[in-house]
């Protein structure tokens, strides 16, 4: 059987991808099937292709994406469980014709951080928030999260999620849509070809609208799935996502160009 | 001579910064500092060299704005009082974790809990011991007048860069709220962005061709690693307790009795000492500028000279365990203080002097 070198089979017409390389050789330390490592690299692409690199400036946050400054290649802090938002505050003020972002979970942006991101928002800090939001915590071992449905098992759950003790699940991207601090909102996923294409697009507006100055915080949720957290397969998980977690939080844009288009 | 002025502390502080080139300020209003934002607020810095102000959501997010500008190679600060700094030392811990260079005043009022807005020194077993949690200490610097609320101000930032680590100025609520003469040094430019970039390599600034990433974390998640880099802050410690010690000595050379203090309460004993002298008792004070480093050596030195030695601090008795272990048991150290934001007078620290150390 004839060997072929990699030179020969990745010849110029039969490239079709390219890593990056605004994502390091690192080997991702997320589950197989999780979405954070599709999320990074849209990212990264994106802060590639606008040539963004040496201007970046990236928060990675307390959860599983802790360490997503190894996977990220701009330069990168690593706040405090929640505080990513303040610490992208205190660089962009200082720093204001830098491009500067966060990259959230659900329990760091939407439980401890709550009060950060609400403000950071409502100040119209010109940053992006990028929240990845599969409604548990997956670092701690699948405990609850402010995002976790209703009847929905955790850890902290384990009979599932008592609106009446627990509260309910919160929809913190409705409402930071609500503020005039916020410019652009919406709410993405990555599970598909077709919704990574749109996501990214989503992720380039952002970065535009940063780097053109427009008045406000761009905020992309991008609702995800946690198969190990949700105990299931990654095909499971993502099935599980598209029946419960997609009805009560809906795909699309909620405020562009700083106007409401959420129903 | 430079321009005078009378001055709060709280805004002697203020105008410290902006005239020390200081990047920016983030703050919450409490009571006794408020002065400091309200100072800020009013003097537009950013007109007058650029300067960032802003008023925070909270002390937490306060100190976290001032981690993320730190970590950029700016010269970042933020003041509160006792309530809002035992709130920051989140912020502080992971500061010291990520070995970044800040500047956090606290103008200290008794507590616990919410305590008092009046006067106090209780605070200084969380501002030198750690305060936040992990072991790391932060330099401690004790201003004890008004004056020294400007000047300390460039002391704080020379030092937190030489080490990359966290300065604290353990104000309290008597050096904040007096008015004093200041002497204004003339201010000290701003560096420019490009002056931050070549002198902090290792800040997040945006990552050009020429070099690998910068990361700015606390996290080692391999405890190997986590121990390296707590030798490292130990090492620098240490290297901070042999260079950086700062004390100011009155009438300590034919004294029996030592004062020691710091802050208004070592203004306070200052007084004593002369009315002490006057009765005929040889006292005198060893003030002490930084309280981390602790001057150690010079009070084990003292402690061969003087026959006994009162720590007056406005608290139950912090500073006095310092003392008492660098004195190891030589001479007799006992303890005055007064607590919940109650200030001790001169002729109460002198008949302490009498009643505990000399009639004891």
């Amino acid at each position: 059987m004839d060997e072929k070198t990699y030179n020969e089979i990745v010849s110029s017409e039969n490239m079709v991808y390219t890593k990056t390389s605004l994502m390091t050789d690192k080997t991702l330390s997320y589950c197989p099937g999780c979405g954070h490592g599709t999320a990074h690299r849209i990212i990264m692409e994106v802060v590639d292709e606008m040539g963004l690199q040496e201007n970046t400036i990236g928060i990675a946050p307390v959860g599983c994406s802790v360490l997503a400054y190894e996977f990220m290649n701009v330069d990168m802090q690593q706040a405090a469980h929640g505080r990513a938002p303040a610490l992208a505050t205190g660089i962009k003020r200082t720093w204001p014709n830098k491009i500067v972002f966060t990259y959230q979970g659900d329990g760091d942006l939407a439980a401890i951080g709550t009060a950060e991101t609400i403000h950071a928002c409502n100040r119209g800090e010109n940053i992006i928030i990028f929240f990845i939001n599969n409604g548990i915590y997956g670092m701690t071992g699948g405990q609850m999260a402010p995002t976790t449905l209703p009847g929905m098992k955790s850890s902290t759950s384990p009979y599932g999620r008592d609106v009446n003790m627990m509260g309910y699940p919160l929809k913190i991207t409705e409402l930071v849509a609500q503020l005039p601090g916020t410019y652009f909102v919406t709410r993405q996923a990555v599970h598909t070809p077709s919704n990574v294409r749109k996501t990214k697009k989503a992720v380039r507006m952002a970065f535009e609208n940063q780097l053109n100055k427009k008045p406000g915080l761009s905020f992309i949720e991008i609702v995800s799935n946690c198969n190990s957290g949700w105990k299931m397969t990654p095909v499971q998980a993502n099935q599980w996502m598209v029946d419960n977690m997609f009805p009560y939080y809906p795909l699309g844009d909620l405020k562009v160009d700083g106007v409401l288009t959420m129903k | 001579m430079g321009e005078l002025r009378l001055m709060k502390g709280n805004e002697a502080f203020a105008e410290g910064a902006i005239r020390a080139g200081v990047d920016a300020y983030f703050g919450y209003p409490i009571t006794p500092q408020s002065e400091v934002l309200e100072y800020f607020m009013a003097e537009k810095p950013y007109e007058r060299t650029g300067m960032v102000v802003l008023q925070a959501e909270s002390e937490v997010a306060a100190i976290n704005m001032v981690y993320g500008a730190a970590a950029t190679g700016k010269r970042a600060m933020t003041s509160s009082s006792s309530p809002g700094v035992s709130l920051k030392m989140e912020g502080i811990s992971y500061m010291a974790g990520a070995e970044l260079p800040g500047v956090i005043l606290n103008v200290v009022r008794g507590g616990p809990g919410l305590g008092t807005i009046q006067p106090s020194q209780a605070d200084y077993f969380q501002a030198t011991k750690g305060g936040g949690h992990g072991d790391y200490r932060l330099i401690v610097l004790a201003p004890s007048s008004v004056q020294e609320m400007f000047d300390f101000v460039r002391l704080a930032y020379e030092l937190t860069f030489k080490y990359r680590n966290p300065v604290m100025l353990l104000s309290d609520g008597v050096i904040g709220q007096m008015m004093e003469k200041v002497e204004l040094a003339d201010p000290i430019p701003r560096r420019t962005d490009e002056d931050v970039v070549r002198e902090c390599p290792w800040a997040t600034t945006g990552k050009p061709a020429s070099r690998e990433r910068n990361i700015i974390t606390s996290l080692n998640l391999d405890s190997a690693v986590q121990e390296k880099h707590n030798h490292k802050l130990q090492e620098k410690y240490r290297k901070i307790e042999e260079t950086e010690v700062r004390f100011e000595e009155f009438q300590c050379n034919d004294a029996e009795y030592l004062y020691v203090a710091y802050g208004s309460s070592a203004r306070i004993a200052q007084k004593a000492v002369q009315i002490a002298r006057a009765k005929g008792i040889k006292a005198g004070l060893l003030r002490l500028i930084t309280l981390f480093p602790f001057p150690k050596t010079r009070v084990a030195e003292l402690s061969g000279k003087v026959k006994a030695m009162l720590a007056v601090e406005m608290s139950a008795g912090q500073m006095v365990e310092d003392v008492r272990l660098a004195v190891a048991g030589k001479v007799p150290v006992e303890h005055f203080g007064r607590m919940g934001g109650m200030v001790p007078s001169p002729e109460e620290v002198v008949t302490a002097l009498e009643k505990k150390i000399i009639g004891g």
